[in-house]
């Protein structure tokens, strides 16, 4: 089987301060990974290494393309890669703001990708945006009012719907639960473990809420100091960890 | 006319322009920059406009000024009155006899023929900038072609109002490549824009770019399959004239809710007048 996205020795240097250093692993379809650490560990300058928004200095990553087979995205042109990151990748921003047209309404945000790759049937993409709002749970009547008048926890949603309306095969999360109060980010979690799993979606999580991965991710990497310190099974890792940090990790956990 | 050089503008400043209106020419709709110099006016006035008509205008031009298609309003007057004192050329109101005409928010309902020149004035020449406020974000969406995001201006556009509600500064596709904003004319202008025998220029001042249009070209104003193009005007015929194709100005005549309308283009309704039509609230 060929991995989806396969990513090896990913170096980021900012200066002297290392982002992220020698990371190498490889995603197969339909697997959910995460990426755990503290702040300041390198995750996020990972993900963003791997879904283009920043250029490592040094490493590869392959994703298996629908048209060509394997394809390193660092090399490709910008063209094709922006064309990726509207149809086979999503990318979910820790801030619903970020991923966001604040000013557009919420049938035009998430019409934008289907715009995007060509649709000009206005119809269509407004029944498209519609069916895609009641499968996050948002109702349809709310379908051209804007984010702006929606709770942090829509927001997530529609940013989620926005993302996932081209069907993509591949996620990237920035921690997608960030911010959210915990009984909505257990409705989010629960979303998106549906979704993950009727859609049969690769994603990569970043996030620092070890709840997050144990529901969601099959398989866990720690990050520590833009370094892997251990990566394995999720509740491998988390119910046996072996390097210290990961351990510190796990035991800082407030029980209730 | 000894205190200033011809058209005002020294001619490196007019090489400069006339080096970005071929570039412009050369690749239609694309935003060429140019260093905008200073005019003796605002910004928001026509300052862009004008430097592209100082860099065309030779001496044996004829020069016609419109304002939202009159020649007799306060911007069309200071204009042409600007171009008489620094160039000397002959000026008109009439649109056929005119070789450039430099126009604000209107194309002129008489076509125009080969040799003419449509100078526009442009206020803001970036057609997704309200959607997208980086420059340089606007740029790449150029360069690379993606123009998603002004099917979402118009689908907001339906989804607000049950059709396409933009009603001027509407985005055409020029040739299949650059979208562009072709200056706040009405969209029952923009069906004039493609296949034109003269040349358009279009001149933004304070934001710096020109951009144009050769004869005959093609120019495609953006829509959905299931939501057309149409241009729009007032279903009224002109109150002086008579006209049934022209755009109509509608007038506040009293403060009984009396109005009229009448053609926009003021040279098209006094020749139309004076060839005999007559409205129903004409004299």
């Amino acid at each position: 089987m060929t991995p989806l996205l396969s990513v090896q020795g990913i170096t980021k240097r900012y200066g002297a301060h290392i982002g992220c250093a020698d990371v190498s692993f490889d995603l197969y379809p339909g697997e959910v990974m995460g990426i755990v650490g503290e702040s300041g560990s390198g995750k996020s300058t990972l993900l963003n290494c791997m879904a283009g928004h920043l250029v490592p200095d040094a490493g590869q990553v392959v994703f298996d393309t629908r048209t060509d087979g394997s394809r390193d995205t660092i090399t490709m042109s910008e063209p094709e890669r922006r064309m990726l990151g509207r149809t086979d990748w999503a990318f979910v921003h820790q801030h619903a703001r970020d991923g966001l047209r604040m000013g557009v309404s919420a049938g035009g945000n998430v019409g934008e990708r289907l715009m995007a790759v060509g649709e000009r049937h206005y119809g269509d993409i407004r029944d498209k945006a519609t069916d895609w709002l009641g499968r996050v749970e948002i109702d349809a009547s709310r379908v051209d009012d804007r984010p702006t008048t929606f709770s942090g926890g829509m927001q997530q949603r529609l940013q989620i719907a926005r993302n996932l309306v081209t069907g993509p095969r591949l996620v990237f999360m920035d921690e997608p639960t960030g911010g959210l109060d915990v009984s909505v980010q257990a409705r989010l979690l629960d979303l998106l473990r549906g979704l993950v799993r009727d859609m049969g979606l690769s994603a990569i999580i970043v996030t620092h809420d070890l709840a997050v991965v144990r529901l969601l991710a099959d398989r866990l990497m720690v990050m520590k100091s833009g370094r892997v310190v251990e990566a394995g099974l999720t509740d491998q890792v988390l119910d046996d960890p072996q390097h210290a940090y990961s351990q510190l990790l796990v035991s800082s956990v407030l029980q209730v | 006319m000894t205190e200033y050089n011809f058209a005002y503008l020294d001619e490196q400043t007019k090489r400069m322009i006339r080096r970005a209106i071929l570039k412009g020419l050369a690749i239609p709709g694309y935003q060429v920059p140019f260093a905008s110099r200073e005019m003796p006016m605002p910004y928001g006035w026509g300052t862009g406009g004008v430097q592209v008509s100082a860099a065309v205008l030779t001496p044996r031009d004829t020069f016609k000024v419109i304002d939202q298609g009159a020649d007799d309003t306060t911007n069309a007057v200071s204009i042409r009155t600007f171009f008489q004192r620094t160039a000397g050329v002959a000026t008109t109101t009439a649109t056929s006899d005119a070789t450039v005409i430099q126009t604000r928010h209107r194309i002129p309902e008489e076509p125009l023929h080969e040799g003419q020149i449509l100078v526009y004035q442009v206020p803001i020449p970036e057609p997704l900038r309200f959607l997208e406020p980086r420059e340089s974000e606007t740029r790449k969406m150029h360069s690379l072609e993606e123009y998603g995001l002004m099917h979402v201006k118009l689908y907001e556009d339906i989804s607000r109002h049950g059709h396409i509600a933009t009603s001027y500064a509407y985005p055409v596709k020029v040739e299949g490549r650059y979208v562009m904003d072709p200056s706040p004319i009405p969209k029952f202008d923009n069906p004039k824009l493609g296949d034109m025998a003269a040349i358009q220029l279009f001149g933004a001042g304070r934001e710096q770019r020109i951009y144009a249009l050769p004869p005959y070209t093609q120019v495609v104003s953006l829509d959905f399959e299931d939501h057309p193009f149409e241009a729009s005007k007032a279903d009224h015929p002109c109150g002086m004239c008579g006209a049934t194709d022209s755009y109509l100005d509608e007038l506040i005549i009293d403060d009984l809710g009396g109005r009229m309308f009448v053609c926009s283009d003021t040279d098209y309704c006094e020749a139309r007048q004076a060839a005999g039509h007559k409205g129903k609230d004409a004299a």
